[in-house]
């Protein structure tokens, strides 16, 4: 299979972060606002050159999507940040009406989204978070998979006109994505070419679908790893093209099953072409305190459990394949 | 320049809008709207006298106003229209299907005048802060205004507004009050007691002023006196009494105004209370 070197072990918020303060030096008409979380989300350097375009807004999220979009009127391009739990559940409604619905150009940049935030706990692990944000019509909605890729769709984000969710972490997580490697909203990327099985990957677990593909290779099973780093709009064509060829499909995301990337494959598949497919994802549950890579097994969203997920779908597919 | 006189006619029309548009459309809020027409009146044709043929999002050069009560939008609209931003014939297209004039005000059609939805109560100050700051950021010494319910004070975002605002010095931002005191289920202070609004604001940091906002001549003369206080330190903030339902006897002060659309009979009495000054649409 293709292999991929790591480029040292980054969080993906620091991608955000360095992005963010070159998007500050690119482009005067970026604005950056946070709610008490300048350090967690990466924002200091942003904050530190550009103090006049540095909104600290508080511990008042409903306040900071409201400001923001009024932002956008004057043609700022603001960009939020706070945990992803703060950035969506808790300001629901405030998207909803004056960033989704009034169509207003505000990135929505939301750091510790899922269990590997890790010790803090359920209060804040929040796995509901893309099917939120998907939900609305305007809305963009982003997963990356490493720092690197962060930091290029954090950049590409500026670019677009409309309101967009872009999902990032707390750990530290394998570096892999070329640097430099340009970010096509709405675009997958093929990361290995297979003929048995799709796995369709986003956020952190991308880089788990590679291990798996890795192991499933030396069973003699042949994976294609697609990375949907854009979840809205979906790549359809190339997740269709390649359900064609395998005939079956995983999904993995740091996500609830319900409203999740999943989710949205499954509802292509079966308006376009029904496939087996095995979702990897959590299944209706709340998070818990405990170390990322501990709780990403107990919450099923291990390697091995894209191995087996992989090799259950494969046993599932009609015998024309 | 608009006459106390001229203002207070064209408040009068307005009024006549809502309760044709409100009644033509079999729903809508008319009570709080036509409290609020003559300040909405003064505001656009005395104060802020944007130009109505160049409607631009950003607003570069100009005062903005954002209505974060949306349900006032019948009135919002006719002031709308009758200022120039469209055809007054529009007005009969209010809420029905197909039309620019949504229920509560909306980007998404199009309709000059409106910058960002509303309805959804407690978001419209956090809006105006932001474009303010903008307005700052863009050496734009143009003022915002915006106009918030008394009811709506209940949400908790607006106090999230009200100390950013002060703590950070927006002090290019009018905000308004409408005071009527009733809200859907009755009475402020039976629903839920605001108290003291004007001390709140001050302990706030706000620069408070009040009015009665169904005398043209105070309307008028406190919103100067507002622009006055702007750009010293502290965002202003009018608290405007005003009454619910005002120009029609039988809607004044009845909170059971709030949201109901008046029937033919209502329609044709309230009608006989407000005369047809600049024409009906």
């Amino acid at each position: 299979m293709t292999e991929y070197s790591i480029q040292g072990s980054k969080d993906t918020r620091s991608g955000f972060g360095e992005a963010l303060h070159e998007l500050g030096k690119q482009n005067p008409e970026v604005v950056a606002l946070c709610a008490d979380l300048t350090g967690s989300l990466k924002m200091e350097a942003f904050a530190a050159e550009f103090p006049d375009r540095f909104i600290q807004v508080g511990i008042a999220e409903a306040n900071m999507m409201g400001i923001a979009a009024g932002l956008t009127i004057g043609g700022k391009i603001p960009f939020t940040g706070t945990f992803a739990n703060f950035s969506t559940g808790r300001v629901y409604d405030q998207i909803r009406q004056s960033i989704a619905y009034s169509n207003k150009n505000v990135k929505i940049c939301a750091s510790h989204a899922g269990v590997t935030l890790g010790e803090d706990g359920a209060t804040h692990q929040i796995l509901e978070d893309i099917g939120m944000m998907k939900m609305l019509p305007n809305m963009t909605v982003i997963n990356p998979c490493d720092f690197n890729q962060t930091r290029a769709a954090t950049l590409a984000i500026a670019n677009h006109n409309g309101p967009v969710y872009l999902r990032f972490g707390r750990p530290k997580w394998p570096n892999f994505t070329p640097k430099g490697q340009p970010f096509v909203i709405g675009k997958s990327l093929l990361l290995n070419e297979g003929k048995d099985v799709t796995i369709f990957a986003t956020g952190h677990l991308v880089w788990n679908a590679l291990q798996a593909c890795k192991i499933l290779e030396n069973q003699n099973i042949y994976a294609e790893v697609i990375n949907i780093h854009t979840i809205k709009p979906l790549d359809e064509e190339a997740i269709l093209a390649s359900v064609l060829k395998t005939g079956c499909v995983v999904s993995a995301e740091e996500h609830m099953r319900n409203g999740g990337l999943g989710d949205s494959i499954a509802q292509l598949l079966a308006r376009k072409y029904p496939a087996p497919m095995e979702m990897v994802a959590v299944n209706d549950k709340f998070g818990e305190s405990g170390k990322p890579e501990e709780l990403l097994v107990k919450f099923g969203l291990d390697i091995p459990d894209i191995v087996e997920a992989a090799i259950r779908v494969i046993a599932r597919k009609p015998s024309r394949f | 320049m608009l006459s106390i006189q001229e203002l207070e006619q064209t408040a009068t029309q307005v009024r006549r809008d809502i309760i044709r548009m409100v009644h033509g459309a079999s729903s809508g809020h008319p009570g709080a709207s036509l409290g609020c027409a003559d300040f909405l009146v003064a505001l656009y044709f005395k104060i802020m006298k944007p130009d109505p043929g160049q409607f631009t999002m950003d607003g570069a050069g100009e005062d903005l106003f954002f209505l974060s009560n949306g349900h006032l939008s019948a009135g919002w609209y006719s002031v709308l229209a009758r200022y120039g931003y469209f055809e007054v014939s529009e007005l009969d297209t209010f809420r029905k299907m197909g039309t620019r004039l949504q229920g509560h005000p909306a980007t998404a059609e199009g309709l000059p005048g409106i910058r960002i939805s509303s309805g959804s109560l407690g978001q419209g100050l956090s809006v105006a802060i932001g474009a303010a700051l903008a307005k700052k950021m863009n050496h734009d010494d143009h003022l915002v205004y915006c106009l918030m319910g008394d009811g709506e004070l209940q949400e908790g975002q607006n106090w999230e507004a009200l100390m950013f605002a002060a703590g950070k010095k927006v002090d290019n931002l009018v905000a308004v009050v409408d005071y009527n005191g009733v809200q859907i289920d009755g009475p402020n202070d039976k629903v839920l007691p605001l108290g003291d609004l004007q001390e709140k604001f001050e302990a706030f940091g706000w620069n408070v002023l009040t009015m009665y906002g169904n005398d043209m001549t105070e309307v008028v003369e406190t919103l100067k006196k507002a622009q006055w206080f702007t750009g010293q330190g502290k965002p202003v903030m009018i608290v405007m009494t005003t009454h619910m339902g005002f120009g029609v006897d039988f809607m004044m002060d009845n909170h059971e105004w709030h949201g109901v659309f008046p029937n033919d009979t209502q329609t044709q009495t309230a009608l006989e209370q407000l005369n047809e000054t600049i024409g009906d649409y």
